[in-house]
């Protein structure tokens, strides 16, 4: 351990060809994947939301070459300690844009508890081609009284806390969300300096 | 002079690689208070690392071993203040020999090597060590700026033990020719690229077999790990 601060390592861009390292299986190549997008692997029955979504680019078209990860507690509202691809709940997610036709991303999960003084929410990392570094933002849900108070949605310019909250879909099958990430424009997404 | 070598990141926008135009940011970051922002990650179980994820040489190998110049990726992962960081998964990804990536969509004319396939992952041990072995990946070009050539590169995803200890990023091989024009290499500040280049070490080279580079990786922060 040292006192004087070692400089860190420059980030650089996740690049176009990610998909057979990072999401192998979701894009068919041989490789494992130790993390996906079934976040809740086990029949969670009632609890089970999806959340889907798209990401934009500044002219409005849709990114077809970005990874999402989601990090989240689950419905007691604490984090899983030790991450183990079996677990019926895992916290963490991932998934590639460039599987579906529409490029939406997709993942099956619950949603999280509240946590001490915050709303519901779950930790958004977003990688691109095109993107120097990691992204951060949140996903916050449509309809929950405890957005009023949260902390971080206040330090946001209220114009601007929409671009954080997840919407219910009027999808009859299944629960779902959809939550679309702008990098630019009026709907610009509140990213987080962390 | 201290202020000024805390100051390795690119910006978010760097014109010269054409695609951070329409994908970066336009808006300030929002600065996140302390108390909401020390999210852990999860520790991850030795169940995630297969037998040869960290050996590119032997885990896409069919009949043959691939073809180019073998090669070890070693170093350690710490957080800023030298501490090394264990239990931190480390993913890898790059292109063959031949300069191609196996990618659905790389259209790039040079051969795949069937026997390769370009990617693995490792957790750092006790020490905070990885270890790598692989082809050296070629040099490809891309269709930024006409006659736009990548440096030789391995791309690195490391997931530290905070939320905001995130890292993407590129490890490059010393003395490239490319580097002078390179938009995504130079997205970086002059003083801090050397960061990013690997150093030869003919001592952990493995006579009649490898070759040896070391990478050394700084995440951001300060960690009180959940080990402590």
């Amino acid at each position: 351990m040292q006192d004087k601060k070692l400089p860190q390592t420059p980030s650089q861009t996740i690049g176009p060809y990610f998909a057979y390292g990072l999401t192998a299986v979701q894009y068919g190549y041989g490789f494992s994947s130790v993390i996906d997008n079934n976040i809740v692997t086990e029949a969670a029955g009632e609890a089970v939301i999806y959340i889907t979504g798209n990401v934009y680019d500044g002219n409005g078209n849709t990114i077809h070459d970005a990874m999402i990860e989601l990090w989240q507690a689950g419905t007691s509202g604490s984090y899983v300690k030790n991450y183990q691809p079996q677990l019926p709940f895992k916290g963490l997610g991932r998934y590639g844009t460039g599987t579906d036709a529409q490029h939406q991303f997709v993942f099956k999960t619950v949603k999280p508890g509240a946590m001490e003084g915050q709303a519901p929410h779950i930790n958004v990392m977003l990688f691109m081609r095109g993107s120097l570094h990691v992204l951060y933002t949140r996903i916050y849900f449509e309809g929950d009284a405890a957005n009023e108070n949260d902390p971080l949605l206040l330090s946001v310019e209220p114009e601007r806390r929409a671009t954080l909250v997840a919407l219910k879909t009027n999808n009859t099958t299944r629960q779902e969300y959809c939550f679309n990430i702008h990098m630019q424009g009026e709907k610009e997404t509140v990213f987080f300096d962390l | 002079m201290d202020e000024i070598i805390t100051q390795v990141q690119p910006p978010h926008l760097y014109p010269a690689y054409k695609s951070t135009v329409l994908r970066s940011p336009t808006k300030p970051l929002l600065i996140v208070k302390e108390n909401l922002k020390n999210i852990y990650l999860p520790v991850y179980g030795e169940s995630v690392i297969g037998k040869y994820d960290n050996d590119l040489t032997k885990n896409a190998r069919k009949d043959h071993d691939p073809i180019g110049e073998r090669i070890k990726v070693s170093g350690k992962v710490m957080d800023e203040y030298g501490k090394p960081l264990r239990n931190v998964l480390v993913e890898i990804w790059q292109a063959n020999a031949a300069g191609r990536y196996i990618h659905k969509e790389e259209i790039h004319d040079a051969p795949l090597d069937p026997n390769f396939l370009g990617a693995g992952r490792m957790l750092t041990d006790n020490e905070g060590r990885y270890t790598f072995y692989s082809i050296k990946p070629g040099a490809y070009p891309w269709g930024n700026h006409y006659n736009a050539w990548r440096p030789n590169h391995i791309h690195f995803s490391v997931m530290g033990h905070q939320l905001g200890h995130r890292l993407v990023t590129q490890m490059y091989f010393p003395g490239d020719p490319l580097f002078d024009f390179d938009p995504i290499y130079q997205s970086v500040p002059v003083h801090a690229r050397h960061l990013m280049v690997a150093k030869f070490r003919m001592d952990w080279t493995e006579p009649e077999f490898a070759l040896a580079y070391e990478f050394n990786i700084v995440l951001k922060g300060k960690c009180q790990t959940v080990f402590e």
